[in-house]
């Protein structure tokens, strides 16, 4: 038998003090960009991105396919690879920074602080390990667990995610389970070390409707449980709107709108935003109603559209929004920012054109600026 | 997993009894006459005659296959034409031989393979990889009747580091059969080695792109424990088929090394009566080497199971 | 092939929030492709150049074709031309190889005898090619009960062991090199067989396929127009390296004196000669030429054979 180890590479042990002595924020990212070479030329797939999660929130990241959302979760935790991958910015996670770690200390934050859970549990779990030692392999390594303890901390870790007569279920392998009891595994995976913060990649994605509301619950109260941190990765606004503290709308690899999710809903500024709202199914509807979608697609990151991302998909575009890329400014209150030249007042493009009154809006990072947008 | 191994069972059971129809029509539907080799070309054509009705040649086919594999079941396996030893104790004798010479090779094949693809596949293009991924194509370049002969010029003539020739058995002098084993086992071993190292590199390398990869890794489990435990597993199975196919042709694919190092394995066995025209002795070894390998196919379908319990499901 | 992850990389997703289609849109997908340890796949070498060592590699088969061809119009003696005068002469003007122990020609031996490793060779490959690969077309577009006898059939002749089979039928039959060829041409079909096979059910389940049959193409148009294009390559790759190892046979039986019947030579053969009376000693270069040789050339097709894989992205483990 092999023991979990960390690796060679002697990093001495980090030192991550109490979740109580922490001060905000847990994670800190600033202007982080992460791109690929490619052999079509070189992809900006995450562009100057900046984002904080306090201790116990929740932080909603919403975009769809292609923006980036995906590879700023693996950024953040430098899961990606070194090679062709060019990456800068600061990742400061409980006062260390991630960016500047060796891998092998990297390891030792990884799963023990700061953990994963993938999109689909099908290939994101290992097909011929027993789910068991897929969860001991991270109690053992990182708590110095003998195999007994591991294992009666794994099946106790399985009951609280909800999966029937455990110790039974520890000797299964992933083909044996359902979806959902898959997703539900995974779970117990990341949670095993009792991580600050976790990131989830699509938890729901592959999963029945009825089931993703009850991993997000499940998620939900084990967050509750340990005061830990989630990033919520998602495509679907609908999914973030009730759980997360926080939401940032992804769009082409940037950060278009980040606020606090009452106001970014009782507030929308961005177009975007909007149309991601408006695309969300609602009981309210008449039956019949067509689903409003986004016409057109996402943008090519290898030549992203001069000016503003979105202006070839935005239903207000003006001449402006192709020549200039809007900064993220803020408006209203200080983290509510956003990025767009003609801002959304009430559901109603505002700016320059739209009120003939110029708006003193400022750019991130001078809050104390801010001035809300003139009320048509 | 036992229902699926009783129908794998079942099925090798057909395919052994096939076999043994194919490899008694092969004997039989040769040209040539085996009265020639007993009697010698000069003898009466009465005699011929006499001789086919004892040895029940003339009967039908059915009727001598039926006489034959009844034998078979009972143990008994014929005599030899031209020695009159029994089949079954040249069988015996040579069988261990073959078995020793595979063992030898294989074990070595694989430890030089697999440490080298587990090593590779993770830094892929890099300068140790060119050189192994090179090297395996150089191997695969040297079958045993090119690599052993140079190995008896250098090892054996020039340098007397070890006999050209001579097979002591395990049992009478355990440090000279091993001595002994060391050049044809070697010679054996260049293209098995090839083989597993490229398959299992090239298996390795697209695990390494799995999700489950990241997953492990994103539990900050090292890279050496991430090959060992979740890589390389499910990076089998095509080195496993490859090495059933590969020591099932060794089986016979010995003759080579046993021919020129003077080892009466089955190889060398076979090779000496088919020259004699010796047909009960080719026919056993034949009929032996054939359940050999559905024997092995078999072992290795349990090997499936056990590497992934999916195989299980169908 | 190579080029549907770039187009697929533009397109996508154009609604929301539509996540769920197979296949996510480029970045999440160039995530997922590139893992750690980023390597160089198969796939990218497929676009790679075919490189220096495949071009020395095809002029060294090349020129072993042309030698073994025109080898009567060189000015070489006759292989079998026992010279008393010359025997066990190291490499020289006059012998540029050397000569064997009954002094013939080692050069024109190798020559010749090249002849014999080809024609065998690429000869058995054909045939079996021609037939095994046929059957494997046919059996792997149309499915069915041919399909799964034709596949139980390959099943079960590929567990017989088949260098027992050929060293018999050739020692019974006759030391020819035309009986030889056929003898392991047939041998050859099953695994030719289930290459071809493989591929052709690999394509007849594509959607170019299935789109073709929908629209009305009768089976055979299918089979020449989009079926056979695409198996050509893998076939041509497999073939090579199934000629390697036919080689391999033909030498093992020279070796043990039963391929052609001597003194023609083949190089498996002069390998012979070169280990026995005592030429180990006296004469190395009997073996060490032949051995060289054979190296070479194995290496060569091995080379090409699996550069031609890479090229048309076949997986390595598809036999």
């Amino acid at each position: 038998m092999i023991r979990p180890t960390a690796g060679r590479g002697n990093a001495g042990t980090l030192h991550f003090p109490d979740v109580s002595d922490l001060a905000d924020p847990l994670l800190e990212v600033e202007d982080l960009v992460t791109s690929f070479r490619t052999t079509r030329g070189t992809v900006h797939a995450v562009d100057r991105v900046s984002l904080t999660v306090n201790r116990g929130q929740t932080l909603g990241v919403v975009g769809e396919s292609g923006s980036g959302k995906t590879v700023l979760s693996r950024s953040i935790m430098g899961l990606l690879p070194a090679r062709d991958v060019l990456r800068s910015g600061t990742v400061r996670f409980a006062g260390h920074d991630l960016t500047a770690m060796e891998p092998a200390q990297l390891r030792q934050v990884w799963g023990a602080q700061l953990s994963m859970i993938f999109q689909d549990p099908m290939t994101a779990l290992n097909p011929v390990v027993r789910i068991g030692r897929q969860i001991t392999e991270s109690l053992r390594l990182h708590l110095k667990m003998d195999r007994k303890e591991a294992t009666a901390t794994a099946i106790e870790l399985l009951r609280s995610v909800g999966i029937p007569s455990p110790e039974q279920r520890i000797r299964s392998y992933p083909f044996q389970l359902s979806g959902g009891m898959r997703q539900r595994v995974m779970i117990a995976i990341a949670l095993a070390c009792a991580p600050r913060l976790v990131l989830a990649d699509e938890p729901t994605t592959g999963l029945d409707v009825t089931v993703q509301a009850q991993i997000l619950d499940l998620l939900a109260a084990m967050q509750q449980e340990r005061h830990m941190a989630v990033i919520l990765v998602t495509h679907d606004l609908g999914v973030v709107a009730k759980r997360a503290d926080d939401i940032a709308v992804m769009y082409a690899g940037r950060i278009v709108e980040r606020a606090p999710t009452r106001t970014l809903f009782a507030h929308t500024r961005m177009p975007y935003t909007r149309a991601l709202m408006d695309s969300i199914p609602r009981l309210s509807d008449p039956s019949g109603t067509r689903l409003r979608a986004i016409g057109g697609r996402p943008p090519d990151l290898i030549h992203p559209p001069t000016g503003c991302r979105f202006s070839p998909r935005c239903p207000y575009v003006q001449d402006k929004c192709r020549e200039a890329d809007p900064p993220l400014r803020t408006a209203g209150s200080p983290d509510h920012l956003f990025a767009c030249w003609f801002p959304l007042v009430d559901g109603v493009p505002s700016g320059p054109s739209g009120s003939g009154q110029p708006v003193t809006l400022t750019t991130n990072g001078a809050p104390n600026n801010a001035v809300e947008a003139p009320a048509s | 997993m036992l229902a699926y191994l009783a129908k794998r069972l079942g099925q090798l059971v057909v395919v052994g009894f096939i076999i043994s129809i194919l490899v008694f029509l092969l004997v039989h539907l040769l040209p040539g006459d085996p009265t020639v080799v007993i009697l010698g070309p000069n003898d009466t054509a009465h005699n011929r005659a006499l001789l086919l009705a004892q040895l029940g040649l003339n009967k039908p086919l059915y009727q001598q296959y039926w006489i034959w594999i009844s034998h078979v079941f009972s143990g008994n396996l014929g005599e030899s034409y031209v020695t009159h030893e029994s089949v079954g104790h040249i069988i015996a004798t040579g069988f261990p031989i073959d078995l020793e010479l595979i063992i030898v090779s294989q074990v070595v094949a694989f430890a030089v393979a697999i440490p080298l693809a587990l090593f590779t596949a993770r830094r892929p293009n890099r300068p140790v990889d060119n050189v192994a991924t090179t090297g395996t194509f150089g191997l695969l370049a040297l079958p045993p009747f090119v690599i052993a002969p140079v190995f008896v010029a250098v090892f054996a003539v020039a340098l007397k580091w070890f006999p050209a020739t001579g097979y002591t058995s395990f049992t009478t002098d355990p440090a000279t059969n091993i001595h002994d084993m060391i050049l044809p086992g070697l010679a054996l071993t260049a293209a098995s080695i090839a083989v597993y190292y490229r398959l299992l590199r090239s298996d390795l390398i697209s695990t390494l792109q799995e999700d489950f990869i990241t997953m492990a890794r994103s539990k900050g489990l090292s890279n050496r424990y991430i090959m060992m435990r979740h890589a390389f597993r499910p990076s089998t199975f095509s080195l496993m088929a490859a090495a059933g196919v590969n020591i099932g042709a060794l089986l016979a694919g010995t003759f080579i090394v046993e021919y020129l190092f003077a080892m009466n394995g089955l190889g060398y066995s076979i090779v000496v009566a088919v020259q004699q025209r010796d047909y009960l002795v080719i026919q056993g070894i034949a009929l032996v080497v054939a359940i050999a390998y559905v024997v092995l196919q078999f072992i290795v379908d349990f090997l499936f199971t056990v590497v992934d319990p999916r195989v299980t499901r169908e | 092939m190579p080029d549907d992850r770039e187009l697929r990389s533009t397109g996508s997703g154009q609604t929301l929030p539509t996540d769920t289609f197979p296949g996510q849109a480029a970045v999440d997908e160039m995530v997922v492709m590139r893992q750690e340890p980023a390597p160089e796949t198969d796939e990218a070498l497929a676009r790679r150049p075919l490189g220096l060592l495949f071009w020395l590699a095809l002029g060294w088969v090349g020129l072993v074709v042309l030698l073994a061809v025109i080898a009567n119009l060189l000015p070489l003696p006759n292989p079998n031309l026992q010279n008393y005068a010359a025997i066990n002469v190291g490499p020289s003007l006059h012998h540029l190889l050397g000569t064997d122990d009954l002094g013939r020609d080692l050069l024109s031996r190798i020559i010749y005898g090249a002849r014999v490793s080809l024609v065998v060779g690429f000869g058995a490959v054909g045939i079996g090619m021609a037939i095994g690969g046929t059957l494997g077309l046919i059996s792997g577009f149309r499915g069915g009960k041919l399909d799964i006898v034709l596949n139980a059939a390959s099943f079960v002749i590929l567990a017989f062991p088949a260098i027992v089979a050929v060293i018999a039928i050739v020692a019974f039959w006759g030391q020819t090199l035309a009986k030889i060829t056929i003898i392991i041409g047939v041998a050859t079909i099953p695994v030719l067989f289930r290459v071809v096979r493989a591929s052709s059910l690999a394509y007849a389940n594509r959607d170019f396929v299935v789109a073709a049959r929908t629209l009305g193409a009768t089976s055979t148009r299918i089979v020449f127009k989009e079926i056979l294009p695409n198996v050509i390559p893998v076939a041509v790759a497999f073939g090579l390296i199934a000629v390697a190892g036919v080689i391999v046979l033909e030498g093992s039986l020279a070796f043990l004196g039963l391929s052609v019947a001597l003194p023609t030579p083949s190089w498996g053969n002069i390998i012979s000669e070169g280990t026995s009376n005592g030429n180990l000693s006296t004469n190395p270069y009997i073996l060490m030429w032949p051995a060289l040789a054979m190296f070479l050339l194995l290496l060569s097709i091995n080379l090409i054979g699996d550069r031609l894989r890479q090229r048309f992205d076949v997986r390595e483990g598809l036999l």
